[in-house]
């Protein structure tokens, strides 16, 4: 392992944390709304959203899946020193980290008619963030919001499954926004 | 405040109230199971909504507890003092200055804007627990939307006392979907579930945790012929004169003398310092001197 994996984690944990995960549970409430944040620089191509994602989410107890664009040695050093989380299949992950074409929606988990939290969240690298495209509503968005997403269709087909479903963070450079399965998308 | 780790709880507890609290979010309405810890206080005290505040506050938030409506009882001042002392929180009885409230048992009658959020307490979160004492049953009737029971049970009271008599934890559905327990809050304060801010919901012993985004569509179940009615006791605040909030009933004396005032101590507070007296009151400046 090289010494790079052991760099870019939150300089003080706690605080750090705290700070990321009021902005993600505030994106994750207000679909379409981005946040900022900071604290974590991992390996390129990740973004530092996905990276402090990671460090604020993720822990031995959270199996995570690795698209083909960020499964490199580095990042799979950088996200096993830090979080000790273990690499899965797409079938057995809680979280899942790639650029949109790297995952395929089908193969993770959308959670039981009785346990519908069973299910995957996909952080997914965009090259663009922001409020123009798809028109968003449902809980958490007063009227509509816009977002830039990778896909109308398959936010509608996610949509149709609630309450099963995936939930999405969006990363791209600092700033990340969150789509989860009760959004409308049109 | 370097004796406990930032928020009294361990990162790893932290990260796993998290990702509850991220898919409560998702699923509006729908309970998460979570691994509740003990915490320093025995569970029915608010150990949910602890966790769950623990899990969200950060440095910079300023911090309110309220307990029915009121900021200095017991339960309110040692949860807010424990924040004080594990997370080094600025802490607050002003609904207005507050970040982060945690609640037991009521809805502050200041509207809640969209940079604030409130955490529940909650003793039972199975709105469908009393009707139905087994979880395996009570999540297959959540899995398949099956909810004919409570409107029995609704109906039962309208068939018994003419009215429904539910006054508190009154069962809502949460955007069309979930049955949910809004917690004990007087059915008075359901309509105003639907809010700007954020609503977390933390039951300790229980285990669960639950959620309301802003906006999200919460309905109070009724029926057609009898709809739901935010009741309140029919009298104006005997301190402030408030009309518009929710009162406690208090015994002054032993023949039969009684008092109303508002429950949320800081909008009667503040409805004084505006200079408002009730009937039994006296100008603020004098209660204070």
């Amino acid at each position: 392992m090289q010494s790079l994996a052991l760099e870019g984690g939150f300089q003080n944990a706690p605080t750090d944390a705290a700070h990321a995960f009021r902005s993600i549970m505030t994106a994750m409430a207000r679909p379409g709304e981005i946040s900022r944040v900071d604290g974590a620089t991992p390996p390129a191509p990740l973004s530092v959203a996905t990276g402090v994602t990671l460090l604020t989410l993720c822990d031995p107890d959270t199996p995570v899946f690795l698209g083909k664009s960020v499964n490199a040695q580095e990042i799979i050093d950088w996200i096993t020193f830090h979080t000790g989380a273990p690499l899965v299949e797409a079938k057995d992950a809680m979280f899942a980290v790639g650029s949109w074409q790297d995952l395929t929606l089908d193969d993770f988990p959308i959670g039981t008619a009785e346990y519908p939290d069973r299910s995957a969240t996909l952080i997914v690298e965009v090259p663009t963030l922001d409020n123009t495209g798809a028109i968003l509503a449902g809980p958490g968005i007063k009227d509509t919001s816009r977002l830039t997403v990778p896909d109308i269709d398959a936010f509608q087909t996610n949509r149709q499954n609630f309450p099963l479903g995936l939930d999405f963070i969006f990363t791209c450079g600092n700033r990340l926004a969150c789509l989860p399965r009760s959004t409308r998308v049109s | 405040m370097t004796d406990y780790n930032f928020a009294y709880l361990d990162e790893q507890t932290k990260r796993m109230i998290r990702r509850a609290i991220l898919k409560g979010l998702a699923i509006p309405g729908y309970q998460v199971p979570f691994a509740s810890r003990e915490m320093p206080m025995p569970y029915g005290w608010g150990t949910g909504g602890v966790q769950v505040s623990a899990a969200v506050l950060t440095p910079d938030d300023t911090f309110k507890v309220i307990d029915q409506g009121a900021d200095d009882t017991t339960n309110a001042v040692s949860i807010r003092r424990f924040f004080q002392k594990t997370a080094g929180v600025k802490v607050t009885e002003a609904t207005e200055e507050a970040s982060v409230i945690q609640t037991r048992h009521r809805i502050p009658e200041q509207d809640l804007r969209d940079d604030q959020i409130l955490v529940y307490q909650v003793p039972i979160p199975e709105p469908l627990r009393f009707l139905e004492p087994s979880e395996v049953e009570t999540r297959k009737m959540h899995a398949l939307e099956e909810y004919g029971l409570m409107h029995v049970k609704l109906y039962e009271d309208i068939s018994q006392h003419g009215a429904i008599a539910t006054a508190y934890a009154y069962p809502v559905k949460v955007e069309g979907r979930y049955v949910m327990d809004p917690s004990p809050i007087p059915k008075f304060d359901n309509p105003k579930l639907e809010m700007a801010g954020i609503q977390l919901f933390g039951a300790g012993r229980e285990q669960r945790i639950y959620a309301i985004p802003p906006y999200t569509q919460v309905v109070s179940l009724d029926f057609d012929d009898y709809p739901f009615e935010a009741s309140k006791a029919d009298h104006a605040c005997d301190l402030c004169g408030a009309e518009d909030s929710y009162l406690d009933e208090l015994i002054v004396d032993d023949e039969g003398g009684r008092m109303f005032m508002c429950s949320d101590t800081d909008y009667c507070a503040g409805r004084r310092k505006q200079g408002h007296v009730g009937a039994q009151g006296v100008p603020y400046a004098e209660d204070a001197a």
